[in-house]
């Protein structure tokens, strides 16, 4: 989608693989005097070409409409305002001081204003459609937003048809309180099929390839990433940023364009690798590039792996603070009544029952359990290997652990009496910091000493 | 484009006026002739329009709710009785409308200066300042006592009227009643809503002012006369021009009905939903086809119509998710088996895909954790799976507690018609590997 802007695309049926649904688009709108219905919502995943087939056929045709990203507007009066904008042409600039043509504060303003706009614009006659993309922002707004949407062209009596697009489903939109809306007509736009995903990438070849070898390289890449991502976005991204890697071989002469085994044995590991970081983001696609670049300098030399951000396991803290988390890791994901066992100098006989232990699920699958301050300290006190003074150094450790979002406060807030909390780190970012002061963690954990 | 084509040839006008005509009984824009209606509603058309005119001509205050389930014509039944009532001119002199709307009048305020535009005495009341609603309402009706020695009627029509039940106090309504009972002006209150249960949200001394005339719309309609419906829907009227089309039209309208395809399409359409608004719906699509090298309605039309009605919107969601993710829904659903229903989280889930891939790592490639996670959370933004405890939760996303929206049922389907998921998955799809 955003590959590709309208302008590029003139004319709507030059969208590859979505004619169907244009021509059902189209059929639906009709000529721009017929009335039309109140309300349509087309969903379908992300980049399957809602907004680049809504937006081509409503610039293309030159129909009067309002084009309005909900993510952009967070109240009701954004959204009202800029909907009115759109739909008088008007646009916000130094001008006019980014003010927009009309204050209007609720929907029954807005009915009125948009009346009178379309009288203004003298296009009362004609079909204005309001597009809201990313529409499942509605349902967070007003309840009485998305009805009114719904069946505006009854409540203002208006000819006006109102576009929803959306990722979820038409279910989800329906609301708690009464039932006072109308059923939109539902159009899904489907997933692309590896096929057709094939012939929308291969558009893009870069010069001095031929469309063949582009579109048999983006077959290998899909061998690699299409069992994870079917995001066509994502994989035209992918497909742009790793191909110089792939012509590498034919750059320096070691291998032609029909070596296409040659080729794929080089690109192979390289994909691999590049799932695991710039699929996720951890290295952003800028580094990926140089990168590509300096590994080319010194071929063979794998090693200089860009500053990946998954270095999420390193942080420096205090000393205390170290041993605090570790004593609220082992908290945590400890039984309560385990601690005499582990922390304990003379603990009791361990009594084997082993009817109760097949039952229990590991702890590193439920996640944390909350602990009372009183039992943090009493570990933290067990595991420190010197007297440490409770003082208010250490207290206020805990809270700022707590700002850190490395612990988390459960229950009230407000609460000083005996306050509960959460370890919420992962196992691995607790070893690396145990590692730090010398004590192993697992040595402690119920889960892995039982 | 199409568009400029078609001007040129023969029988564009009509094919066009076919569509307007057409599009304008299924968009819901026009209301059905007197009679359909008085066919149906005979009953309930002639206590309104008793209502209103005793209202309008001897200043009777009266209230009464029409009540009906979503599509039954409540509002296509007052809006037809009010344009016999315009239509008639001993009553229409003698009365003003003014129309509110749940959905736009939020609150007692926004509803109180729409009354005052729509009684058009926006100028009469000015800067104003008053102390109460109730001072503010008695001070417009009084204003239009002023004009002329006798008061004026008004008739106030409140759409989606159980909203204005959820206001503050429930001023207008009780304000409203409370006219309606006193000797003030005539007033007559007509509520519209599809909650039959409307009375109970009315507050005592609410209820108490209220007439309780209740008038119920029902769908009612039985299959003949629901296909009559349709036939009627579909005929044009002579009108539209040129006579022999017009015939022709009709003609191709009633063999279409009396096609068997169509019979099975609208009987399924009859069981399903008896209104009126599921034909108009059924229809739109086929009409919205008519063009020039469509010039008429097929049976299949119709079929392909009821199809795309009733297309599971879930499955298709889950037909475009990756092979990763499917195996996910698939843990899940084994998850939610193994737990009787209770929620399960990331790392669960996890471990579950993890059992699977390592038995058979041929076939699904095993990816790492932060993938799969960025699988999970894709299918989160999907709301294919939905966190128990909200957003607000200050777990890690991994530990949190998560329930799946979709069946097994709807699962299976999917997994029958994904494109390039391999046999493993249906496989363990329909039986749980062992613990």
């Amino acid at each position: 989608m955003e590959g590709t802007t309208a302008s590029e695309m003139e004319d709507p049926l030059s969208i590859l693989c979505r004619q169907k649904q244009i021509a059902l688009l189209r059929s639906l709108m009709g000529e721009p005097s017929h009335p039309t219905y109140p309300s349509v919502f087309i969903y379908g995943h992300a980049a399957t070409g809602k907004t680049l087939v809504v937006s081509t056929l409503l610039k293309t045709l030159a129909l009067p409409h309002a084009f309005v990203n909900c993510i952009e507007c967070q109240t009701t009066r954004q959204l009202l305002d800029r909907i009115l904008d759109r739909v008088a042409n008007h646009e916000p600039s130094p001008e006019n001081n980014y003010c927009s043509l009309n204050r209007c504060e609720n929907m029954n303003t807005f009915v009125r204003l948009l009346k009178k706009t379309t009288e203004d614009r003298g296009i009362q006659n004609q079909t204005v459609y309001i597009v809201l993309d990313k529409a499942e922002r509605l349902r967070n707004m007003d309840g009485n937003i998305l009805p009114a949407f719904l069946n505006l062209s009854q409540l203002s009596g208006c000819n006006v048809c109102v576009l929803l697009l959306s990722q979820i489903v038409w279910e989800k939109f329906l609301f708690g309180f009464g039932s006072n809306h109308v059923e939109p007509f539902i159009i899904h736009f489907p997933d692309y099929t590896k096929g057709e995903l094939l012939e929308i990438i291969a558009t893009d070849c870069p010069e001095g390839y031929s469309v063949e070898f582009y579109s048999s390289y983006v077959n290998l890449l899909m061998s690699i990433f299409y069992m994870v991502c079917r995001d066509l976005n994502e994989i035209r991204h992918l497909a742009q940023l790793n191909f110089p890697k792939y012509v590498e071989p034919i750059t320096k002469g070691e291998a032609s364009e029909k070596d296409s085994h040659k080729l794929w044995r080089n690109i192979e590991p390289h994909l691999k690798k590049a799932l695991q970081t710039v699929y996720l983001r951890e290295v952003t696609s800028e580094q990926w590039e140089k990168f590509q670049r300096a590994e080319t300098g010194q071929p063979g030399q794998q090693t200089s792996q860009p500053g990946i951000l998954s270095a999420r396991a390193q942080m420096e803290l205090p000393f205390y603070s170290k041993y605090l988390l570790i004593a609220a890791y082992l908290a945590s994901y400890n039984p309560a009544r385990y601690d005499r066992r582990f922390f304990s100098k003379n603990h009791g006989k361990v009594k084997k029952s082993a009817v109760n232990r097949k039952k229990e699920t590991s702890h590193q699958l439920l996640g944390p359990r909350a602990f009372p301050l009183d039992r943090l300290m009493a570990i933290f006190y067990s595991i420190v290997d010197s007297r440490v003074a409770p003082t208010a150094n250490i207290f206020s450790q805990i809270s700022s652990l707590v700002t850190l979002q490395l612990l988390a406060q459960v229950g009230h807030e407000d609460q000083l009496d005996t306050p509960k909390y959460k370890c919420t780190v992962s196992l691995e970012f607790i070893r690396s910091i145990a590692r730090t002061v010398g004590f192993d963690v697992i040595r402690y954990l119920y889960d892995f000493v039982k | 484009m199409p568009k400029r084509r078609r001007e040129s040839e023969f029988g564009l006008s009509t094919l066009e006026k076919v569509q307007q005509t057409l599009r304008r009984r299924v968009c819901r824009i026009e209301i059905p002739p007197k009679e359909i209606i008085e066919e149906n509603l005979k009953e309930q058309r002639q206590h309104l329009v008793d209502l209103i005119s005793r209202c309008a001509i001897r200043g009777e205050g009266n209230s009464a709710l029409v009540t009906g389930p979503h599509g039954s014509g409540k509002t296509m039944l007052v809006s037809s009785v009010l344009s016999e009532i315009e239509a008639n001119p001993r009553v229409s002199k003698n009365l003003l409308i003014v129309r509110l709307n749940g959905l736009l009048q939020t609150d007692d305020k926004i509803a109180i200066e729409e009354i005052t535009r729509q009684l058009r005495l926006d100028n009469v009341v000015g800067d104003k300042v008053f102390g109460s609603f109730a001072e503010n309402l008695a001070f417009l009706l009084e204003a239009l006592k002023s004009g002329s020695d006798s008061a004026q009627s008004i008739l106030f029509v409140l759409e989606e009227f159980d909203l204005f039940a959820y206001h503050k106090n429930q001023t207008l309504l009780y304000n409203l009643f409370d006219i309606c009972q006193s000797a003030q002006t005539p007033i007559a209150v007509v509520g519209i809503t599809r909650r039959l249960d409307v009375v109970e949200l009315l507050e005592k001394r609410v209820k108490s002012r209220f007439s309780h005339r209740h008038i119920h719309v029902f769908n009612s309609l039985t299959f003949p006369a629901y296909k009559e419906a349709c036939q009627r829907m579909l005929t044009l009227p002579s009108a539209v021009g040129d006579a022999k089309f017009v015939k022709r039209w009709n003609q191709s309208i009633e063999t279409l009905c009396s096609n068997s395809t169509v019979h099975d399409v609208l009987k399924k359409a009859h069981q399903l939903d008896k209104s009126i608004c599921g034909l108009q719906s059924l229809l739109l699509l086929p009409i919205c086809r008519v063009s020039d090298d469509h010039p008429e309605i097929q049976p299949v039309d119709l079929l392909e119509s009821s199809k795309h009605l009733a297309a599971d919107s879930k499955a298709a969601m889950l037909h475009g998710i990756s092979v990763l993710q499917l195996s996910l829904v698939i843990g899940m659903k084994h998850l939610t088996e193994l737990n009787d229903g209770d929620p399960f989280n990331f790392e669960m889930v996890y471990n579950e895909y993890l059992k699977f891939v390592q038995r058979k790592a041929h076939v699904v490639q095993c990816f790492e954790k932060p993938v799969v996670l960025k699988a999970f959370e894709h299918l989160v933004a999907l709301e294919i799976v939905k966190a128990v405890d909200g957003h607000g939760s200050r777990t890690q996303k991994e530990y949190r507690a998560m329930s799946l929206l979709v069946t097994p049922a709807q699962l299976m389907d999917v997994l029958n018609t994904h494109p390039g998921c391999p046999s493993e998955l249906k496989h363990w799809a329909s039986n749980p590997l062992p613990s």
